[in-house]
């Protein structure tokens, strides 16, 4: 502990990275999810004949394709913040830790790439 | 040292201190809120490392009307069927417990009964949820 004065109702906040961005983030992300989520898992379980016309038309459309866009963002963000986690609580090797960390960023952006060309292909 | 652990060797309870996987899996009985905050992060983890797969399945399913061809063919397999019911399950599990973590954020079901209670329910509706994937999966309806 740095100082005494560093903890409890009085210790500075401001500025100090206690991590309450990627925690509320985590939060965020996961209610746009949530809601994606829902809206897609009830047209899977009452729809029927799954043709390519209707779902290649539903991200067809541009609101759908930036509301995908956007959730699949929200989730490689909550993705990064929990994987992080992981590492943070197991790995205790700072080399070995910040190592997963990188290799998890360029697996996630490689996501996004790829979510990218998924979605602007139809 | 937290109350609870000093109240513990107080009573002479065991206290396990740098708790390790055979601690958790052998000697533990655990509570459903363990279990399912347990679930909450291997369900993370095993849909973060297939991303990937699943990516690729979407993009064929989207990229054009062959490629939907080809993505049905894929999904068809009953062993592939298998994999997405377990990464179903994995997604689901991990939805209806966030949505029980979102609750507990803004302080309810705090106390121990009703975070058990809330705990089992999430096994439980997850895995309904599960089984009407799996039933649509294999074309029960």
């Amino acid at each position: 502990m740095a100082s005494k004065h560093n903890i409890g109702q009085r210790r500075l906040v401001v500025g100090a990275h206690y991590g309450f961005r990627d925690w509320l983030a985590q939060r965020v992300t996961a209610i746009l999810m949530a809601v994606y989520t829902v809206v897609l898992l009830a047209m899977f379980l009452s729809g029927q004949n799954f043709t390519y016309e209707g779902w290649a038309g539903l991200f067809a459309m541009q609101w759908f394709k930036l509301l995908s866009m956007v959730t699949f963002l929200g989730l490689y963000y909550h993705a990064w913040v929990g994987i992080r986690d992981i590492w943070m609580d197991y790995v205790k090797n700072v080399g070995l830790r910040l190592t997963l960390q990188f290799i998890t960023i360029f697996w996630l952006v490689g996501c996004v790439a790829y979510t990218v060309q998924i979605l602007w292909s139809v | 040292m937290s109350e609870a652990v000093k109240e513990a060797s107080k009573k002479g309870r065991p206290v396990y201190r740098n708790v390790d996987f055979g601690d958790i899996t052998t000697k533990y009985r655990m509570p459903p809120s363990a279990i399912v905050s347990i679930l909450h992060r291997v369900s993370g983890a095993g849909l973060f490392l297939l991303l990937p797969f699943l990516l690729y399945l979407f993009q064929q399913s989207l990229l054009s009307e062959s490629s939907f061809g080809h993505f049905a063919g894929i999904v068809s397999h009953p062993l592939v069927k298998i994999i997405l019911l377990g990464l179903s399950w994995a997604y689901l599990h991990h939805f209806i417990a966030g949505i029980r973590h979102l609750f507990m954020d803004n302080h309810f079901a705090l106390d121990k009964d009703a975070a058990q209670s809330t705990a089992r329910w999430v096994l439980i509706i997850s895995l309904v949820l599960t089984a009407l994937v799996g039933l649509k999966l294999f074309g029960v309806f």
